[in-house]
């Protein structure tokens, strides 16, 4: 169980580097959103896995039933929220890669310094 | 069993991810993380986060892909191809890999009950639920009465991004007079015009028989299903968001299969900006409803003569005023893009 706890925090922050990576390195303005995505998705996944308690359950009750154990509601309210936040945003850099594309003619970052500059 | 179930899945979201970067072509890169968005959410499904997976399964494989794959619609469908690795961004994005990784050891196990994250404000909400709402989610309870002032931040957060997308795209298309104030329109290679992509956003997939028939079957459903998550997320996982992404999901779909044009007739844009604003506002003046009774804002005990019963009718209000919202945004992003392309 141990391992599998590192495992999942592992994995978290490889994702977020991937993520990161992508925004950084790649030219392109839409795989930069996909790098974004990824870097708020490893996120979402450290939420929730700080919030998971062994033995436990969904935090609903159950008719009937008593001494459950539930995993911690508070990361989930906040990382539900924040999931319908992200395509939100999301959604509004890519009406901005789409302005930028039909005044610029392309939606790769170092052509549109180029013209910038001239 | 469920530890190598959840190492499998983890390896898999490694793997994708670093697919979806690798991929020049982009549209493989969308497809991608539609996998991937749906691999996570399995993942917040084995974390016991019910309500989480469903709405990541909802927004992200469905919308985000549909709303990722209009922009490429608009743009270039490839990567611009550029030869040899960024050794610099590697060096560095590995050297921050392996200082979270070595700040892991000091967090607390997985799954402690003990860690801190479990021992702060988390308990009172668990136990006081029962008493001072007595609905079974505890999820719902946190998101709607407990923490209502977040939520409504975060339907405010929605409502301007649906604006602030609205005016981007609706407002003064570049390829109309041409006189736009960008320094490249005129000597810069213009947008190309793609003949096939016109008759598709008009009719949809229209002529093709088996895409039609069971997108009109599945239609249905998926907006029955967003209905039940909306009103049934007292009781189980669900709620306003998982609701407002799911019927959006539908009439996405059946934008896909029938065409612009007759979603627009079934659900006017007139009628998206109704549910936009109308969604924002009913939460705000259930919030003000609980100041002229004479309580604080966003108090809903006082909405009914049971402090249990008004709360459970503020939750029930607000969730409505949540859907609502999240819905006319979702729609009106999807309609703004797509007129875009039919110019």
């Amino acid at each position: 169980m141990y391992i599998l706890g590192l495992y999942y925090y592992w994995v978290f922050a490889v994702l977020l580097m991937i993520g990161f990576y992508a925004v950084v390195a790649k030219p392109n303005l839409i795989k930069k959103l996909v790098g974004l995505s990824l870097f708020q998705a490893a996120v979402f996944l450290l939420y929730i896995t700080m919030g998971k308690v062994s033995g436990s359950t969904a935090p609903i009750f159950q008719e009937g039933v008593s001494g459950l154990v539930f995993s911690n509601p508070l990361p989930q309210v906040l990382i539900l929220t924040a999931i319908v936040v992200g395509i939100s945003t999301t959604a509004l850099g890519l009406g901005i890669v789409i302005r930028i594309k039909e005044e610029y003619g392309s939606i790769e970052e170092d052509e549109i310094q180029e013209m910038d500059k001239t | 069993m469920t530890i190598l179930f959840g190492v499998f899945l983890l390896t898999l979201l490694v793997i994708t991810a670093i697919a979806v970067v690798r991929a020049e072509n982009l549209f493989v890169a969308v497809m991608l993380l539609g996998i991937f968005s749906l691999l996570i959410a399995a993942n917040f499904f084995v974390l016991n986060a019910a309500d989480v997976a469903l709405t990541e399964a909802a927004v992200g494989a469905g919308i985000s892909t549909v709303l990722f794959l209009g922009a490429l619609a608009l743009t270039n469908e490839r990567e611009r191809p550029h030869r040899g690795t960024r050794w610099l961004s590697v060096a560095v994005v590995t050297s921050a890999a392996l200082v979270l990784m070595y700040a892991t050891f000091d967090k607390p196990a997985f799954g402690d009950p003990n860690a801190p994250v479990q021992l702060h404000v988390s308990p009172w909400y668990l136990e006081m639920t029962p008493h001072l709402i007595d609905i079974p989610n505890v999820v719902t309870a946190v998101l709607g009465s407990f923490r209502g002032y977040d939520t409504l931040g975060e339907v405010f957060v929605v409502f301007t991004a649906g604006i602030g997308v609205m005016f981007l795209l609706s407002a003064g298309p570049a390829s109309g007079a041409g006189n736009g104030p960008g320094s490249g329109q005129g000597s810069g290679p213009g947008r190309p015009k793609l003949p096939g992509r016109k008759s598709y956003a008009g009719i949809g997939l229209r002529d093709h028989l088996i895409p039609r028939i069971v997108g009109r079957m599945l239609v249905p459903f998926i907006l029955l299903f967003g209905l039940y998550v909306q009103f049934h997320g007292k009781y189980g996982p669900g709620g306003g968001f998982q609701a407002g992404a799911l019927i959006a999901a539908s009439f996405i779909l059946y934008a896909l299969v029938e065409g612009e044009s007759r979603t627009l007739q079934a659900l006017p844009q007139k009628a998206l900006t109704g549910l936009m604003v109308g969604g924002a506002l009913l939460y705000g003046s259930v919030g003000l409803a609980g100041i002229f009774l004479g309580s604080n804002f966003l108090d809903y005990s006082v909405l009914a003569s049971n402090p249990v019963k008004g709360q459970q009718l503020g939750i029930l209000l607000i969730e409505a005023g949540v859907g609502m919202t999240v819905t006319g945004v979702l729609l009106s992003i999807f309609h703004a893009f797509a007129a875009r392309g039919t110019d």
